[in-house]
C-alpha cells in the first residue's frame, strides 16, 4: 500500500497512458517521419532514403515524361470531394438532428430514456453492416430502384455508386453524433426562458431564433465537429456505397497500403488528413472563444 | 462532574486548520481548545462556514490538523487514520451503503473488528432493536424513508460501541415533525447507550434542547461554551446573543460613576469595567411594561401579535429603533396599538456584551 | 401552449427514427429470405443461418473476433479502471491525462490504423491476433474509461469516509465499498469496449495476418465479391449481438443510481 498520493496516482495512471502513447502517439510520429521517405521495393518503405517533401509535392504536381512539373488535380479533387461530402453530411445531420433533439427534450423521463437508447444503439452497431444494409436497399435490382425508375421522368437512374449514395450513407452513419450533444444542451435548458420570451411578445419562430438557437450553439458546434471529423476520414461508406467511383481520402490512403504499396505516400495522405482535422478543430475552438469573449 | 484522574472523552488542544495553499489559504479553525466529558451530550453550534463540521471531521480523522493535538480518552489520535480511532460518525447524508442491506450496513464495522459470526448477529439485532428497526433488517437503504435511514445510520454507528459518537447535522434532512421526534429519541438513546455524543448543528433550538453543554462557534473560534441555560441567559458576545433566540440589543454609554445611559434621562443601574460605548442585551420576556414615565424608557406600541400563551409587542423607542417585548397573559391587559407605554429593564436581566 | 412542443419536430423525429431503423429491419428481413439472389423475396427460411453455422471460415473468423474482443476489452477495462481511480480528484496535469486517454476517440480511425501498421512493420512485429489485441486495447480504453468515470463522478466520497470511520482500512474500503459500488460502471465499460472491439473493421483490416481474419473483415471481403444471403445472415447476427450488449450496458450504467 502506497501512502504517497502522488506516487499512487502516477502508478495507477501510467499503464493506460503508456499503452495509448506507445500504440497511438508513437505510431503517429513515426508516420510523420515515414511520409518524408521514399517508396521501398520489398517492404513498402525505403528506410535508407533521404527525407524529402516529395510525397507532399506529388499531391499537387506530377512529373511529366520530359521532367517538367504539371498540375495533377486527381488528388485535389478527392480531397475536395471529401471536404464537401463531410460538410454536406454535417449540414444534413444538423437539419435532421435539431428537430429530433428538440422533440426528445420535451418528452417524459421514460420517453427520453427510450429515445436515448434508440439513438445510441446504431452508434454501437457495426458500421460495415449498417452500410451494407443500404447497399441492399439501393441496389439496381432492388424494389426501391425499380419503383424510383418507374416514376422517374429522366429515364433509369442509378441510385448506388455516386456522391448522393455516399452522402446518404454518411449521414446515416454519423447522425447520432449530432443528436446526442444537441440533446444534452436541450435537456439542461431552462424552458421558462422560452415562456419568458413568449411573454415578452416573441412569436414561436422568433423565440426559437433569439433564445433557443444561441443556447444550442455549443451543442451545434460539438455535434458538427463529431460528424465532420469521422466523415473526413470515412472509409467504409465510400468503399461500399461509392463503389470505387466516389473516392474519399480514406479510400486512397487504403490503396497506398494495399494495391499501390506506396506506404510513404499513404503516410503523407494520412498526415494531410490529420492536418485538415486539426485545422477544423482549431477553427472551431477559435470561434467558440470569440463567442464567449 | 470532571474527575482529574479520568481523561476527558475528547480533548482538543490548540487546533488550527486551513484549506488551500499559498495566497489561497482559507483559515477554518483558529486555535481551538475544548474538553468534552465522558457521557456528555456536547453540541457545536454555529452558522454554516463557522468551522464546526471541520472540527468534527478532524476528530473523526477525515482531515488532518495543521497544528494542535486531539486525544480521545487520553489517547493521542492526532495523526491516526479514521479506521484507528474509537469514534463513529452519523453523516448528514447518512452515507448508508446502497449495495448492502440494513443488516449488512450495521454489521459493517463489526466485520472489520473481526467479531465472530454469532456475536455479530447478536450485536446487529441489539443495535436495530435499539432504534426500532428490527423489522427492516433485510431491506436496502433505498427502500427506507428518510427517518428510517436516519435510524439505521445511528444503529450502524452505535453497533461497534464507539467511545464517542459524532453526529454531523443528522436531523437536517428531516421535516419538522420527524425532527422533533428524533430529537427526543436521540436524547434517550444517549442515556441508554452511555456514550459521549458530539453533535453538530446550526439549529439553536435543537442545540438548547438536546445538549448538556454547547459551544457557540463563529469564524473558526469558540465564542462561548457552557450549559444551554447559561448560553441563553448570559450570552457574553453580541454574536451569541443574536444567534440564539430573540433578543433586544441596545447601544448605550457606560458612565464613569456607574450605570449605563441609554438615552436622555434613561439610565440603567449596571456597572461596567470601563466607561464608554457598550451594547446591552435583554430577552423579550425579561422586559416589563409600566405606566408612561415610570419605566426606564418610554415607547410606542407599533404592533402586537397573539402567541397563544403570551403577547409579543413590537415597540418603537425614542431613538427610532424597535424593541420586542413578550408579555405573559397573567400580567394584565395588553396595551393598544399606537398607545404610549413605559418600559422597565430590570438590571439583573441585562447583559453587557463583548463585540 | 407548452413551450417544449415545436411544430413538426415529432414528425421529423419519427422520420429520422425510420431512417435509422428501416435499413436494419430490411437487412434482418432479407436474412430470412429463402431465395439465393438475396434481394428477390420468395419465402421465409432460416436456412442461411444453418449455412453460416456450417461454414468453417466464418466459424474461424467469429472465434477470432470473440477471442480478440474478450482479451482487448479485459485489458482496456483494467487499464481504464486504474486510470479512472487516479483521475478522480483534481491534480496538476489531469486535463492533459484525460486528453491522452480520450485521444483514440477523436483521431480518424484509418490514420491510427495505418500508423500502427507502420510501427509494427518497422519493429518487425508479426501481424495477426496479438498485434490486433494490442491495437484494440489502445483504442478501447476511452470506451471503458468514460462509463467508469461517470460512475465514479456520481459516487460521493462520503461512502468511503463512512467505511473508514467504521474501521475499514484503505484496502478493505476499496474492496467492500468502492469496488461493489463501482461494479456496474466497470461492467458497462467492459461491455462497450467489447462491442467496440467486436465491431471494429478498419484496424483489424490492416493488422490481420493470414488466417487471423475477424468477422467484420470477413464480411467486408465477402461484400466485395457480391451480395449474398450468407452475408445477410451473419450481418443480422452481428447486429443483434451488438444491440443486446449495448442495451445491457445501458441498464448496467443506470443500476442503483
Amino acid at each position: 500500500m502506497m501512502h504517497n498520493p502522488t506516487l499512487r496516482r502516477a502508478s495507477l495512471l501510467t499503464p493506460a497512458i503508456a499503452v495509448i502513447l506507445l500504440l497511438i502517439g508513437v505510431p503517429l510520429c513515426l508516420m510523420g517521419w515515414i511520409s518524408l521517405l521514399g517508396k521501398g521495393t520489398s517492404s513498402g518503405v525505403d528506410w535508407a532514403s533521404l527525407p524529402s517533401v516529395a510525397n507532399y509535392v506529388r499531391l499537387v504536381w506530377e512529373e511529366d515524361f520530359d521532367g517538367t512539373m504539371i498540375l495533377n488535380s486527381s488528388y485535389l479533387v478527392i480531397f475536395l470531394r471529401s471536404v464537401v461530402l463531410a460538410a454536406v453530411t454535417t449540414i444534413f445531420s444538423l437539419l435532421l438532428g435539431l428537430p429530433v433533439a428538440l422533440w426528445m427534450a420535451g418528452l417524459s423521463r421514460t420517453g427520453r430514456d427510450a429515445m436515448l437508447l434508440l439513438i445510441t444503439i446504431p452508434f454501437w452497431t457495426n458500421l460495415l453492416v449498417r452500410n451494407y444494409a443500404w447497399l441492399i436497399i439501393l441496389r439496381e435490382d432492388g424494389w426501391v430502384a425499380k419503383s424510383v425508375n418507374a416514376i422517374s421522368p429522366f429515364g433509369p437512374v442509378q441510385l448506388l455508386y455516386n456522391d448522393t449514395a455516399v452522402a446518404i450513407g454518411l449521414t446515416y452513419s454519423f447522425l447520432p453524433f449530432m443528436i446526442l450533444p444537441l440533446y444534452t444542451v436541450f435537456e439542461k435548458f431552462d424552458w421558462r426562458l422560452l415562456e419568458a420570451a413568449y411573454d415578452l411578445g416573441a412569436t414561436r419562430k422568433r423565440a426559437l431564433r433569439r433564445v433557443l438557437l444561441p443556447i444550442a450553439t455549443p451543442g451545434i458546434m460539438a455535434g458538427s465537429l463529431l460528424v465532420f471529423i469521422p466523415c473526413l476520414g470515412a472509409f467504409v461508406t465510400p468503399a461500399l456505397l461509392g463503389g470505387g467511383k466516389t473516392l474519399m481520402l480514406g479510400n486512397i490512403i487504403q490503396m497506398q497500403f494495399g494495391a499501390s504499396r506506396n506506404w510513404p505516400f499513404g503516410a503523407s495522405l494520412s498526415v494531410i488528413l490529420l492536418a485538415a482535422m486539426l485545422i477544423v478543430m482549431t477553427a472551431m475552438a477559435l470561434l467558440r472563444n470569440r463567442r464567449t469573449a | 462532574m470532571t474527575d482529574a484522574s479520568v481523561p476527558p472523552a475528547v480533548s482538543i488542544r490548540n487546533v488550527s486548520k486551513s484549506f488551500g495553499k499559498g495566497i489561497y489559504t482559507v483559515p477554518v479553525l483558529d486555535d481551538v481548545s475544548l474538553n468534552i466529558d465522558r457521557r456528555e451530550f456536547f453540541t457545536l453550534l454555529g452558522p454554516s462556514g463557522c468551522g464546526k463540521t471541520t472540527l468534527l471531521r478532524l476528530i473523526a480523522g477525515f482531515e488532518t490538523a495543521n497544528a494542535g493535538t486531539i486525544a480521545i480518552e487520553g489517547q493521542d489520535v492526532t495523526a491516526a487514520p479514521p479506521f484507528h480511532r474509537p469514534v463513529n460518525t452519523v453523516f448528514q447524508s447518512y452515507a448508508l451503503f446502497p449495495h448492502l442491506t440494513v443488516e449488512q450496513n450495521v454489521a459493517f464495522a463489526l466485520v472489520e473488528q473481526g467479531l465472530a459470526r454469532e456475536a455479530i448477529r447478536t450485536r446487529v439485532g441489539e443495535a436495530l432493536e435499539m432504534v426500532r428497526m428490527g423489522a427492516f433488517a433485510r431491506r436496502r437503504p433505498a427502500e427506507l424513508s428518510g427517518g428510517q435511514q436516519q435510524r439505521v445510520a445511528l444503529a450502524r454507528a452505535l453497533a461497534p460501541r464507539p467511545r464517542v459518537l459524532l453526529l454531523d447535522e443528522p436531523l437536517s434532512a428531516l421535516d419538522l415533525k420527524l425532527r422533533k421526534e428524533m430529537q427526543l429519541e436521540l436524547k434517550q438513546l444517549q442515556a441508554e447507550a452511555g456514550i459521549t455524543f458530539l453533535f453538530v448543528t446550526h439549529d439553536q433550538e435543537e442545540a438548547l434542547t438536546l445538549s448538556d453543554r454547547v459551544a457557540v462557534m463563529q469564524a473558526g473560534k469558540i465564542l462561548q461554551m457552557g450549559p444551554p441555560r447559561e448560553i441563553y441567559e448570559r450570552p457574553t458576545h453580541r454574536f451569541v446573543a443574536d444567534f440564539i433566540g430573540d433578543i433586544n440589543l441596545l447601544e448605550g454609554e457606560a458612565l464613569p460613576g456607574g450605570g449605563v445611559r441609554l438615552g436622555p434621562g434613561a439610565v440603567v443601574p449596571l456597572t461596567c469595567a470601563t466607561p464608554g460605548k457598550v451594547t446591552i442585551a435583554i430577552r423579550p420576556e425579561r422586559a416589563r411594561l409600566a405606566t408612561v414615565g415610570e419605566g426606564t424608557l418610554d415607547a410606542t406600541v407599533i404592533h402586537s401579535a397573539y402567541l397563544g400563551t403570551a403577547m409579543l409587542h413590537k415597540l418603537g423607542l425614542p431613538d427610532g429603533s424597535t424593541f420586542l417585548l413578550r408579555q405573559s397573559e397573567s400580567s394584565g391587559p395588553p396595551p393598544e396599538t399606537g398607545s404610549r407605554v413605559g418600559l422597565t429593564l430590570p438590571g439583573e436581566a441585562i447583559r453587557v456584551l463583548l463585540q | 401552449m407548452n413551450p417544449r412542443r415545436f411544430p413538426f419536430t415529432r414528425e421529423i423525429s419519427l422520420a429520422v427514427m425510420a431512417y435509422l431503423y428501416v435499413p436494419v429491419v430490411v437487412l434482418i428481413a432479407y436474412s430470412f429470405n429463402a431465395n439465393r439472389t438475396a434481394t428477390i423475396w420468395t419465402h421465409a427460411s432460416v436456412s442461411w443461418y444453418g449455412r453460416i453455422l456450417e461454414n468453417p471460415s466464418i466459424q474461424a473468423a467469429a472465434w477470432n473476433s470473440l477471442v480478440l474482443a474478450v482479451c482487448a476489452a479485459t485489458a482496456a477495462t483494467l487499464l481504464a479502471l486504474l486510470a479512472a481511480l487516479s483521475t478522480r480528484r483534481d491534480f496538476l496535469g489531469r486535463g492533459a491525462a484525460e486528453t491522452v486517454l480520450n485521444m483514440p476517440l477523436i483521431l480518424p480511425e484509418i490514420v491510427v490504423a495505418v500508423a500502427t501498421l507502420l510501427l509494427f512493420v518497422a519493429l518487425g512485429v508479426h501481424l495477426g491476433l496479438t498485434a490486433m489485441m494490442a491495437a484494440h486495447t489502445a483504442f478501447c480504453i476511452p470506451f471503458a474509461y468514460l462509463p467508469i468515470r461517470a460512475r465514479l463522478d456520481g459516487m460521493s466520497g462520503t461512502y468511503e469516509e463512512a467505511a473508514q470511520d467504521l474501521y475499514a482500512s484503505r484496502f478493505r474500503t476499496f474492496r467492500r465499498v468502492t469496488m461493489p459500488m463501482l461494479w456496474p460502471g466497470v461492467m458497462a465499460g467492459f461491455t462497450l469496449a467489447f462491442v467496440t472491439s467486436l465491431d471494429d473493421f478498419l484496424t483489424s483490416f490492416f493488422l490481420s495476418g493470414p488466417g487471423t481474419t475477424t468477422l467484420p473483415v470477413y464480411i467486408f471481403s465477402a461484400i466485395r465479391s457480391g451480395i449474398s444471403p450468407e452475408i445477410n445472415a451473419i450481418s443480422a447476427v452481428m447486429l443483434v449481438v451488438s444491440v443486446l450488449l449495448v442495451a445491457l450496458s445501458f441498464f448496467l450504467g443506470r443500476l442503483r443510481r
